[in-house]
């Protein structure tokens, strides 16, 4: 069964979706929906551990060879993302979906769990395939699943945000679409392998050029890269807390690693920095994703709102680690890829937890609560730290990275950028450290007790990792500088 | 004195005769275009979209209980999750018969018709998806009509 | 000629492109929105299809003792069915969104959706995303 590993780890999420839909009992649906997250963990780290000792995985799929079948490789970059993505549903899940604030009813649950894992299986498939129209199919499951689960929230804006996400990323997926049939009007092959290989003789072709044109506005409108982030802020504070907490932590991830596998495996380093100049274009973005993300987070009355614009400040330094187009550069956008995920996903948990007592995520109802929910919000302090780069969180590590990319390559400037909106971070986490530890509570509410342990628990999983990967970083910041090598090598 | 009540689409004889004779065709043509989806145009995904709209069409004229009695919703969407459950269960039996995932050589005597079995299998759980899928679509927006914010 | 007379079909899938993104733009209401996105990916399908097409060439299928038969690449159809099933898919996702947005504000045009969104803002003060209110966010429920 073992040489299956890379079929099982999108099939058996895929399969225990309708196994969901026929199941019904939701208490049944909720077990069952833990027991197969976990298990895709277990896959997950298996292929990494394989990957480590022996290289490139390669699976053809019903037995054709490629470049005429469709394979699944699996290679370090893939399977860090697919540890990552598993492991954030792993904890996810038994936080408990449908507690934190959705409008479905009670009988109705289990449908909200066959989202979930066809939402899982989708981003796993995206990871894990060798196929370019392929991560077109799984990135369209992942996406219309992501739809549902966002407007599942609660109140009638959750509509709205759910309809403009649906909007923009179907025009993002069809761009995405349209990108990969030029490709192979091209070069009449499908394979990623296949493609970085044929393309070199037909680069210089106009095709070429607006191929890859199509497929960058694609993936930058997934990826929530500065002009084309209009859906996320809507989206992760209208969303149920533990489906933002989930998405934050992992659809955008996967985006990024699709980018970086057709700017350096498809595509070529040289052609798209040399020739094209994309990083003329991504720097100058990321800097203003960086610091306006910051800064309207700044201004932010809603703690979901505030969170999802410091998201689309995370993902331009994750843009700008890719754009330097260096191993420290590319090391440093994969662990703040890490640390994003761990980080956003445990703060988006901690919400949960205070809008499953308190019934509200308004700053101003924030008052006091350091005193009343005191893990609660030592959580979110830790979380912070990791967010603005304190030493001994994986923040730090991160931004160490990406300084010393920015420094090598004589963009004193970009280092300076940095750091300044570190500071910009600061500033809105302090603004609600300021509101919970040192504000007196409102008058006349309820006492509020502290978060349930099983909501307390899945939430510090998530928390403490920053801290400990920010200390042993060999098994992120190893395994990332090790994937980044192999991906700007070029060998597929 | 004009009638002011307005007529139900069953009460207009053209409609309901046409309709009649027309909608056993119409299955029938879904069937034929699920199983000749190897020497010609067709497969799953026509086939099943072919069929519901033969039930649709009924939906439409008869009204919503009538197809509702012929195609229970119960029975659509437990159709919807079984045919993915056949299209994997097939992929599943390859792996432990000992082939790669979806590989269907295996499944026969030899490969070729091995994987004629294995498509028309796979075909039969997609058509038989993509036939609850989208009555499952016409019930939720019919249902929506009649009772505004209940579900059925 | 062969720029603007042989490639007339590119011209018409710019065109139907084109105009399914301008209506995705402009157009308010909600159901022309996605009206304009399924004509945007209907321009990509026929994209497909026409690159798939060799002259002279039939149906992907050699009869019983046929020789030399020139027939028309049969993968872009198969991956179109696909992409077929994906729009329909999102276009009645988006059109049961509609359906809700419409029960939820009474209305289906997104002007007067972002007029009303204000309105609540600026009645009930930036409190307005947690107040228990019709259309707000109400208490959270017990754990499943």
């Amino acid at each position: 069964m073992t040489e299956h590993l890379p079929a099982l780890q999108v099939v058996v999420p895929m399969l225990a979706a309708p196994v969901c839909v026929l199941l019904r009992r939701t208490q049944a649906v909720k077990v069952f929906a833990v027991l197969v997250a976990w298990s895709t963990l277990a896959i997950a780290g298996t292929l990494l551990a394989t990957v480590l000792d022996s290289g490139t995985i390669s699976y053809k799929m019903g037995g054709w060879a490629a470049p005429a079948g469709i394979e699944y490789r699996v290679t370090i970059a893939n399977a860090y993302i697919l540890v990552l993505v598993t492991s954030v549903a792993s904890v996810v899940l038994p936080f408990g979906l449908g507690s934190a604030g959705s409008s479905v009813p009670q009988d109705r649950k289990y449908l909200l769990f066959a989202a979930f894992l066809l939402c899982i299986s989708g981003l796993l498939g995206i990871t894990i395939t060798g196929d370019a129209f392929n991560v077109f199919v799984f990135l369209e499951v992942t996406s219309l699943s992501s739809y549902a689960l966002v407007s599942m929230g609660h109140g009638r804006r959750a509509l709205m945000a759910a309809y403009s996400y649906l909007i923009l990323g179907t025009i993002g997926g069809t761009f995405i679409l349209l990108g990969v049939g030029l490709m192979y009007q091209m070069t009449g092959t499908l394979n990623v392998v296949d493609l970085s290989e044929r393309l070199p003789e037909v680069m210089a072709s106009r095709t070429m050029i607006v191929a890859f044109g199509f497929m960058m506005v694609g993936l930058f409108i997934k990826l929530a890269v500065f002009p084309l982030h209009q859906w996320l802020p809507n989206a992760y504070t209208y969303a149920p807390s533990t489906v933002s907490a989930f998405l934050a932590a992992t659809a955008t991830k996967v985006s990024y690693y699709v980018l970086a596998r057709v700017v350096f495996t498809i595509f070529g380093a040289a052609y798209v920095f040399g020739e094209l100049g994309l990083d003329r274009i991504l720097i100058p973005l990321s800097l203003a994703a960086m610091f306006g993300g910051s800064v309207a987070a700044i201004y932010q009355t809603n703690v979901k709102r505030l969170l999802a614009y410091s998201s689309i400040a995370q993902i331009g330094y994750m843009t700008l680690g890719l754009s330097f187009n260096s191993l420290d550069g590319l090391t440093g956008g994969l662990v703040h890829l890490f640390n994003h995920a761990m980080m956003k996903g445990g703060l988006f948990l901690v919400v949960a937890c205070v809008t499953y007592r308190l019934n509200s995520s308004m700053v101003d109802d924030w008052r006091g609560l350091g005193r009343r929910m005191p893990i609660t919000m030592a959580a979110f302090v830790v979380g912070g730290l990791s967010l603005i780069g304190v030493p001994t969180t994986v923040g730090f590590v991160s931004k160490w990275y990406l300084v010393s990319a920015a420094v090598q390559q004589d963009k004193l400037v970009v280092a300076g950028a940095i750091l300044l909106s570190s500071l910009l971070a600061v500033v809105y986490v302090w603004k609600i450290i300021e509101t919970v530890y040192f504000k007196a509570p409102p008058e006349g509410g309820d006492p509020v007790a502290e978060a349930p342990m099983s909501m307390l628990i899945p939430t510090w999983i998530l928390i403490g990792a920053t801290i400990y990967f920010g200390l042993h970083t060999a098994l992120t910041a190893g395994v990332a500088s090790k994937a980044a090598a192999l991906l700007l090598s070029g060998v597929p | 004195m004009i009638d002011p009540t307005p007529m139900r689409m069953r009460d207009k004889i053209v409609l309901r005769v046409v309709s009649k004779l027309l909608i056993p065709f119409i299955l029938l043509f879904g069937l034929y275009v699920q199983f000749h989806g190897d020497f010609g145009p067709g497969g799953g995904f026509q086939a099943g979209v072919i069929f519901a709209a033969g039930f649709i069409l009924y939906g439409l004229i008869f009204g919503l209980d009538e197809v509702e009695t012929v195609v229970p919703h119960r029975f659509v969407e437990i159709g919807s999750a079984l045919g993915v459950l056949i299209y994997g269960g097939v992929g599943v039996v390859n792996m432990m018969l000992g082939a790669n995932f979806l590989d269907y050589s295996v499944l026969a005597h030899d490969p070729a018709h091995g994987r004629h079995y294995g498509i028309l299998a796979i075909e039969a759980g997609v058509g038989l998806t993509v036939f609850a899928t989208m009555m499952l679509i016409f019930y939720a927006f019919a249902d929506r009509g009649r009772r505004p914010g209940g579900a059925a | 000629m062969t720029g603007l007379l042989g490639l007339w079909h590119y011209w018409m899938i710019i065109a139907l492109m084109m105009v399914g993104l301008y209506i995705v733009i402009a157009r308010d209401n909600l159901v022309k929105k996605i009206m304009g996105l399924n004509i945007f990916q209907t321009s990509v399908i026929l994209f497909y299809v026409a690159l798939a097409k060799v002259e002279g060439g039939t149906a992907p299928i050699i009869p019983e003792g046929a020789e030399h038969v020139v027939y028309s690449n049969p993968l872009p159809h198969v991956l179109m069915l696909t992409a077929i099933v994906v729009g329909v898919a999102t276009t009645a996702l988006g059109l049961a969104l509609c359906v809700r947005i419409q029960e939820a504000y009474g209305s289906n045009e997104e002007d007067e959706i972002v007029r009303m969104d204000v309105e609540g803002l600026a009645r009930r003060g930036d409190r307005a995303e947690s107040a228990p209110h019709a259309d707000d966010v109400p208490p959270e429920e017990v754990p499943a």
